[in-house]
């Protein structure tokens, strides 16, 4: 690593999640559920399952060895198109009393919220029957994403996925149309907060670049665009091939079984470039050029972000990557980890300082599209939003109209809330500090609720996705 | 182009309690009762151009040109602090602005996506009549926006005659019934509720009343007391009519309205058991109250 990047490293202005140079494992993987259900495993000596019993235990088996940082998968697959071929002749009792066992025992066995399961986008009995489930039990895990499908996905479905966030803030909703033509045939997956990543493979690393330093080291908004972010860039780069060289060449990764049993693909890995801190960039920058306005309220702040984000966008488009997909990295909004101080994840605007709902999604639409693994935005909606579920469904559609890729909400003083991208449970939060708890990320989120004074506000997203503690 | 103007006091692009799905809530200056209970005085009354809040103005937001007309309102200077309504001797607010039928256009073009109707409030809403109706027809003919239903929030005191030129252009009306009786109503708003029972029955006829809303005040509203009369009236002329209830709360309210007592959760309830017993399906707390 050249001593410029090191530099870059020390001062924070990229940062490789504190997973050291040397990982023996990818940060996230995607297996292929559907081709393990149907093939089973020889290593595993499990034969293809035959019925839905079988389908069941045969993915609760496969969770307990999908690689991971925390040890828990952070997908479990898109559970109703996964399952669905194995319904049979049950009845709806039947799929019912199944699945919330197997929804009480993910939460129970593989307690962490990043653990992401995704739904829809087609309407059927296994994926009702879910948000059914999840919202009765209020569960933090698994995390839930339905995906939504103009052609597809029929309003009920969605109407019920919107009642169901203004009891517990989930499910996140997904974008299909925005997102289905990524990653060719086998698609993507949302996994651990809302990363959108290849399934059959994942994302090898994830380093991120702390725009906000970034503007600080610029002495103009020019010297910032032409020679500051472009340098940052290039050191990040420097660490993420550092990164793969290692994991694809020494690590022996990929004589892992499940890559020899092709339910993991080598060629479908790619990095992730992150970029956090685009709020106070934008407000440091204007400042720096004596200039008004405010990131999320002004016309020329987010047209200034725009511009940042489709040149990062451009870069990571133009630089090619030994071990990337089709040889580049994928862009991703960051959510930034709790020892973060003042910088607002990703390109969210931030806390405290966001417009109503509608002017909010409506400022950081355009940037959207240019995050290939993933962007989201959590809105915080009032408690009266409760008793008007449509409300939420037409926010929803006004979003993906406007070219929003995930939308993700909260309702104020619901129990269940969401940090980042993943839940946790208020109450658990106020009985962590007498007595512990059996979950992995409530005290991730208690930790990140304390530093950040989250409730001290309303309930909201705090900036940190995994903390380092929990990598090592 | 269509120049008919409008009085607002403000614009809320997303609400989830002014009827049904997300509205864009547009509150019009003016109010022809004088509610003791008001949450929002400074909505009664249109400014008399007096000029005293302007000095009072922490950042200088506001600014004399003309001392017969409303002072200048600036909105990027102004910080929000509510100085010049408090201090207004009138009950008015400077910051009003006047928008044309076709400006309300674009304004809520931009927002059209993202909800299903918009919801004229106040003040009293209906005051600006001209104004009210000119903006419907407009949304009604326009291809982008016909989708969107248009709502009407009123305190019912509009003529039936006046109506009957809104009634094919509006969509829904939630109406308040202040007071049973038309002493307690007279005492609590300055006006009687004679009209307010027309109003319902009419909308009620052509399936336009959305929602009757009551706003209970311990011991200073009367539905509790007259529920059997009351009841039997709204089966008879407004049948299957949703009920939404509202506790009187302090949040908001100054002078002698805090001399009032808030209605607690248990208040509500009983109304709502109430009603209930008197055969009334569709009733509803509202989440602010609880
Ligand atoms: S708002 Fe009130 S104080 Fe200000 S000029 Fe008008 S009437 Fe006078
Ligand atoms: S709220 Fe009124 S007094 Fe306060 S800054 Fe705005 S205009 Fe001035």
């Amino acid at each position: 690593m050249s001593a410029a990047t090191q530099q870059a490293k020390d001062n924070n202005l990229i940062c490789d999640m504190y997973e050291g140079h040397a990982p023996f494992k990818p940060r996230y993987v995607l297996p292929d559920y559907q081709l393990f259900l149907q093939q089973g495993s020889k290593y595993l000596e499990l034969e293809p399952a035959q019925d839905f019993d079988d389908a069941l235990n045969n993915l609760m088996i496969l969770y307990h060895f999908v690689p991971s940082v925390t040890n828990i998968p952070v997908f479990i697959g898109h559970l109703d198109q996964l399952l669905m071929p194995y319904v049979g002749e049950l009845s709806e009792e039947q799929i019912y009393s199944k699945l919330k066992r197997f929804w009480i025992m993910l939460d129970r066995v593989l307690p962490d919220a990043f653990m992401h399961a995704n739904i829809g986008p087609s309407d059927n009995i296994v994926c009702r029957t879910i948000l059914k489930i999840d919202a009765e039990l209020a569960q933090i895990a698994p995390n839930l994403s339905l995906l939504f499908d103009t052609e597809k996905t029929p309003e009920s479905l969605l109407l019920q996925a919107c009642e169901n966030i203004a009891t517990t803030s989930k499910p996140h909703i997904v974008n299909h149309n925005m997102h289905k033509q990524k990653y060719a045939e086998k698609g993507y997956g949302v996994v651990s907060c809302y990363n959108v990543l290849p399934v059959a493979g994942g994302c090898n690393t994830l380093v991120r670049v702390n725009l906000k330093g970034v503007a600080e080291q610029a002495n103009s908004i020019t010297d910032f665009m032409q020679v500051q972010l472009p340098l940052y860039c290039q050191a990040a780069y420097e660490l993420i091939e550092a990164r793969c060289q290692f994991l694809h060449k020494d690590s022996n990764f990929f004589d892992h079984f499940l890559v020899q049993e092709g339910i993991l693909d080598e060629k479908r890995f790619a990095p992730m470039f992150g970029i956090y801190g685009m709020a106070e960039c934008i407000n440091t920058l204007l400042s720096k050029e004596q200039l008004q306005g405010h990131y999320g309220e002004d016309q020329n702040a987010n047209a200034l972000a725009l511009e940042i984000t489709q040149l990062v966008a451009k870069i990571v488009d133009q630089t090619e990557v030994p071990y990337g997909y089709h040889g580049r990295a994928l862009l991703h909004s960051q959510g930034g980890l709790n020892s973060d101080v003042d910088v607002t994840p990703g390109i969210r605007i931030e806390y405290g300082t966001e417009p109503d709902p509608i002017t909010h999604l409506m400022s950081l639409a355009p940037q959207h599209q240019y995050f290939t693994s993933g962007v989201s935005e959590i809105l915080t909606l009032e408690p009266t939003v409760r008793g008007n579920p449509q409300a939420i469904q037409q926010l929803c559609k006004g979003a993906f109209n406007h070219g929003i890729g995930i939308f993700t909400a909260n309702v104020a003083t619901n129990d269940l809330v969401r940090i980042t991208g993943y839940m946790v449970r208020m109450s658990d939060i106020n009985k962590l500090s007498e007595q512990g708890s059996r979950t992995n990320t409530t005290a991730l989120a208690d930790g990140a609720i304390k530093s950040t004074h989250v409730s001290q506000r309303q309930p909201r997203v705090v900036s940190h996705e995994f903390n380092h503690w929990q990598n090592k | 182009m269509n120049s008919i103007i409008g009085k607002i006091n403000k614009i809320i692009h997303f609400s989830v309690v002014d009827g049904p799905g997300s509205r864009l809530v547009i509150f019009l200056q003016g109010c022809n009762y004088n509610c003791i209970n008001c949450h929002n005085p400074h909505t009664i009354n249109h400014c008399n151009s007096c000029q005293e809040c302007v000095v009072t103005c922490p950042p200088s937001a506001l600014q004399t040109i003309d001392e017969q007309q409303p002072p200048k309102y600036s909105t990027d200077i102004c910080i929000g602090c509510d100085t010049c309504i408090s201090l207004c001797p009138i009950n008015s607010d400077p910051r009003i602005s006047e928008i044309s039928v076709t400006e309300m256009l674009t304004e809520i073009s931009k927002y059209a996506s993202f909800i299903e109707g918009i919801t004229v409030s106040g003040g009293e809403a209906t005051l600006q009549f001209k104004f009210v109706k000119s903006l419907f027809e407009a949304i009604k003919q326009d291809t982008h926006l016909s989708h969107l239903s248009c709502f009407i929030d009123t305190n019912g005191s509009l003529q039936v005659d006046k109506w009957r030129q809104l009634i094919d252009v509006t969509d829904g009306v939630m109406v308040d019934l202040k007071a049973w009786d038309q002493q307690v109503h007279l005492k609590l708003t300055g006006k009687s509720n004679h009209k307010v029972k027309e109003t319902i029955k009419y909308l009620a006829k052509h399936n336009k009343l959305y929602e009757v809303r009551l706003l209970e005040i311990p011991t200073v509203t009367d539905y509790l007391l007259r529920i059997d009369e009351m009841a039997s009236w709204l089966h008879q002329h407004a049948s299957g009519v949703k009920i939404r209830i509202n506790g009187f709360r302090h949040h908001g309210v100054t002078g002698k309205a805090l001399a009032l007592p808030q209605a607690t959760k248990q208040d509500t309830n009983s109304l709502k058991l109430s009603l209930q017993q008197h055969q009334f399906e569709d009733i509803c707390i509202s989440g602010a109250f609880i």
